[in-house]
């Protein structure tokens, strides 16, 4: 049945006339052309589909349609303000942390994620919130360094 | 050429308007490394290699036939090119995987190129500096001599006032300038942009969800697949109901020659409807599984070929003192790239346009031809980036799907396969069986190599140490077998066949190093007089402190060591690990990686290939093992088919043996080659057991623990 769903999405509002049963991944992607967002296990098992969700982790692909109304999301489209990366951004770019970069979406949005969580995390910390996270290329020991970097250099902000 | 897909160079320059267009011309047997098959695959183009055009704006492009999945070619062809033709990155856009614009490629894999399409851009570029060079002597009216290059600027040297930009030059210009010699190349002490380490082209793409991969092509009216698959390889379709598919709404159902498909505007509802779908499948009885394919591949093995043969077998067992025979056994491997296979295919006016997620653009243009009936050069296939390859993005199933389906509905189509699609048709590292028997003498010198491999091929199977009486029989390559030899269709795997090998050959050499009671790095050393892997071993050595004894020490904490070639790289590795005996856990401390790969283009580009592969090679050391019941694929996701994950990835150190005067050598794989051994080695170490068959879980680890 569709309904009207209501939400901020990257700062805006985003209005769907839709069924609310629909996975947000695929709305993302095909209804609002966010494409950045990835389907890669469609099972929650791979982390490449991760958005924000009232300052939640929440894998897209899991996620309903309904589950987000009146909620804010955030996606990789999102992160960068004018053009100007966020710290977590550019310390993968500095680091190398992505090969083929398809996971990366999923990644950085993880490690946003657990910076608003918990800005000042330890190595065993950043390690235990990425862990559910797939990279296939190998690119694991750089993407750390980058949200170890990331997290420094934000020092303690989370926004 | 008389090959119809061969673009003609007038119609290329046309395509490109006026400026410079530089082609190169290179002997065949230089872009072609013999050891590469070249069966169904047709040859490289002997007039054009590589085009390098410099726009009427100053915009320089080189075209390439590669594509980009994260091995970071885009940033290292462009530090080439901009090297030989004097110019900041920033100046040269890079078009790459476009049947329509590219030259002719077989396609990306093999680690080939750097090693092989490297030297026609640099040549490329070189020429096109020359061209350049003497356009702006014409308009200085000075000798050649007389200018330098800065920057993409020809100065007359002594009057910085007299300049001419490379736009300049080739306004109202339409020169096409064909290399057919080899262009004098920048030497290694001039070098500004290669053997630099800049910020990846594809950096910003990739961190703002900006960065375009197949699936994330959006055309009108685009219809989103989803397809009907057999419950195992081998079924066989016997009644199919579409109707009440049929009777969903938004939905277009197609059921013509095999293909039963349902489409609609979002992939769910095209899923949905997918599963309205009746349908029944003889399937066979499954003839083999994960355990009984070992014992199939042996019986049912094609006619070996014996790449290596010398001295006498029977010689070298009378003249070893202690002889050593051991069989090692792999299961099937996926590639399981986060991308799944896709494609985005539109049909318009008997022209096919093909977005598709592969490594081999040209190969695949030709397979959809000849399904959708249409000539080779109606179709274009372009290459958006790949979510990750690793071999396995070679066939171009999914791509062929989606053209016809295109064709059929009069729509574009989108087909990605889902992650169990993904599982089910991957072309899987095969299943082998290595049985090797070998001896040394009582001085530790090796005296016999029996060395006999079934299923995996016979890349890495080279013998590098010096053994008098040898033997290499390879039955079956990685491609396959004779029919009904693997339950499933299988393939080249990061480093095809390699990863096997090594396994199989670096712990041989441990057991015969323990038994002689050598330091396995001394036990390597004193049998093997190739420099280049000798220097390896030593730079290994020295990079982690090595300190000679023989294995094992057998304190539950140990090391390893192993060594190989691939891609015409030398490579060395070291590793630290420690094991739970009670539960059979192995943690991976540390890795250090030595490698001579010739002139190193980008260090830390090829530092990061380095560190992927030994952190994607936990996966295979430790978990990933296809499970299987015949042709019946048990793993469909992530779930049970586990990748490694951060807390497996130890400390990682990568080290460069200099050899600057060797010209670039691959790097995608070679790194990867000897993890199962490296790893089986420790755990000797740290234990005495070995570990003869991959992946080593758990259980297996158990297992070894108990026979010590």
């Amino acid at each position: 049945m569709p309904e009207t769903i209501r939400f901020t999405l990257n700062g805006r509002p985003a209005t769907l006339e839709t069924d609310a049963d629909r996975s947000l991944l695929w709305a993302l992607r095909t209804d609002l052309a966010l494409t950045g967002t990835k389907y890669g296990c469609g099972e929650g098992v791979c982390g490449s589909c991760t958005v924000i969700v009232d300052g939640r982790i929440v894998r897209a692909c899991q996620a309903s349609l309904g589950f987000v109304q009146g909620k804010t999301v955030t996606t990789i489209e999102g992160l960068a303000r004018g053009g100007r990366l966020h710290p977590v951004q550019e310390a993968f770019v500095e680091h190398g942390g992505y090969q083929c970069g398809y996971c990366t979406p999923g990644m950085i949005m993880s490690a946003y994620g657990l910076l608003l969580e918990n800005p000042t995390p330890s190595r065993d910390e950043i390690l235990e919130g990425m862990e559910p996270n797939l990279c296939r290329c190998g690119a694991h020991t750089r993407i750390l360094r980058a949200i170890e970097t990331a997290a420094r250099r934000m020092g303690g902000r989370n926004d | 050429m008389t090959d119809a897909t061969q673009m003609d160079r007038r119609e290329f320059v046309r395509l490109v308007g006026g400026g410079i267009v530089v082609v190169v011309t290179l002997p065949l047997d230089m872009i072609l490394d013999p050891r590469v098959p070249q069966r169904g695959q047709r040859g490289y183009p002997t007039d054009i290699n590589a085009y390098l055009h410099i726009a009427e704006d100053g915009t320089i492009t080189l075209y390439s036939g590669k594509i980009e999945m994260g091995q970071g070619i885009m940033t290292s062809l462009t530090q080439m090119a901009a090297e030989e033709l004097g110019v900041t990155l920033e100046m040269v856009h890079i078009v790459m995987g476009d049947t329509a614009s590219c030259p002719w490629d077989m396609g990306t894999f093999g680690s080939l190129t750097t090693r092989m399409f490297g030297p026609a851009v640099r040549a490329a570029a070189a020429q096109a500096r020359l061209v350049l060079i003497d356009l702006a002597a014409k308009h200085f009216s000075v000798p050649r001599e007389s200018l330098t290059v800065q920057g993409g600027v020809i100065i007359v040297r002594g009057d910085r006032t007299r300049r001419v930009t490379y736009g300049e030059l080739a306004q109202g210009k339409q020169i096409t300038h064909t290399v057919d010699e080899r262009a004098v190349l920048r030497a290694v002490k001039e070098f500004t942009a290669i053997g630099e380490s800049p910020t990846r082209l594809d950096g910003r793409d990739k961190v703002t969800g900006a960065a375009q991969y197949a699936g994330d092509l959006q055309l009108a009216g685009m219809l989103y697949a989803r397809i009907l698959r057999p419950p195992a390889h081998g079924a066989r379709l016997i009644r199919v109901d579409t109707s009440a598919a049929q009777a969903l709404a938004g939905v277009t159902v197609v059921n013509q020659d095999g293909l039963v498909a349902v489409l609609a505007a979002d992939p769910e509802t095209a899923a949905a409807g997918l599963k309205l779908v009746d349908a029944d499948f003889d399937v066979p009885a499954p003839s083999v599984d994960a355990e009984s394919i070992f014992a199939h591949l042996v019986e049912a093995a094609p006619a070996p070929a014996t790449p290596d043969a010398a001295g006498d077998l029977a010689l070298g067992r009378r003249m070893s003192a202690k002889t050593f025979d051991v069989t090692y056994y792999n299961g099937y491997v996926a590639h399981a790239p986060i991308e799944p296979h896709t494609a985005v295919a539109e049909v318009m006016n008997g022209k096919a346009t093909v977005w598709s997620s592969t490594q081999a653009p040209f190969s695949q243009q030709t397979t959809i031809a000849r399904a959708i009936g249409f000539r080779p050069d109606d179709v274009r296939v372009i290459t958006p980036y790949v979510g990750g390859g690793f071999g396995g993005k070679v066939p171009g199933q999914q791509a062929v799907e989606a053209a016809q389906l295109a064709k059929i509905t009069g729509k574009p189509v989108q087909v990605m396969w889902t992650r169990a699609e993904e599982f089910f048709y991957d072309t899987f590292r095969p299943a082998a069986v290595v049985k090797v028997v070998s001896g040394i003498d009582a001085a530790g010198r090796l005296t016999l190599w029996d060395y006999q491999v079934y299923g995996a091929g016979s890349r890495g199977s080279d013998v590098f140490y010096d053994v008098p009486n040898r033997s290499v029989r390879v039955y079956g390559e990685w491609r396959g077998g004779p029919d009904g030899y693997h339950p499933f269709a299988v393939g080249a795997w990061r480093a095809p066949a390699a990863n096997t090998n090594r396994f199989a050959a670096e712990q041989q050499m441990d057991l015969m190093a323990a038994a002689a009671r050598m330091d396995p790095l001394q036990f390597r050393l004193k049998n093997t007089t190739d420099r280049r892997m000798r220097a390896v071993l030593e730079a290994v050595a020295k990079a982690c402190a090595w300190t000679p004894r023989a294995a094992p020490a057998g304190s539950g904490r140990g090391r390893g060591i192993a060594c190989g070639i691939d891609a015409e790289t030398y490579v060395a590795l070291a590793a630290e690990v420690t094991v739970d005996r009670s539960t059979g856990a192995v943690t991976v401390d540390r890795v250090v990686c030595a490698q001579d790969m010739g002139l190193v283009v980008n260090p830390d580009g090829a530092r990061m290939q380095m560190e992927g592969c030994i952190a994607m090679g936990l996966g295979y050391v430790f978990t990933e093992e296809v499970r299987f019941e015949g042709g019946k694929v048990l793993d469909a996701n992530f779930d049970t088919y586990q990748l490694p994950r951060f807390s497996w990835v130890p400390r990682i150190e990568t080290v460069f043996v200099q050899n600057d005067a060797l010209p670039p050598k691959g790097g995608g794989e070679p790194a990867i080659i000897n993890m199962g051994a490296v790893i089986a080695n420790a755990v000797f170490d740290a234990t005495g057991a070995q570990i003869r068959r991959l992946p080593m879980t758990r259980e297996r680890v158990l297992e070894a623990l108990r026979t010590v």
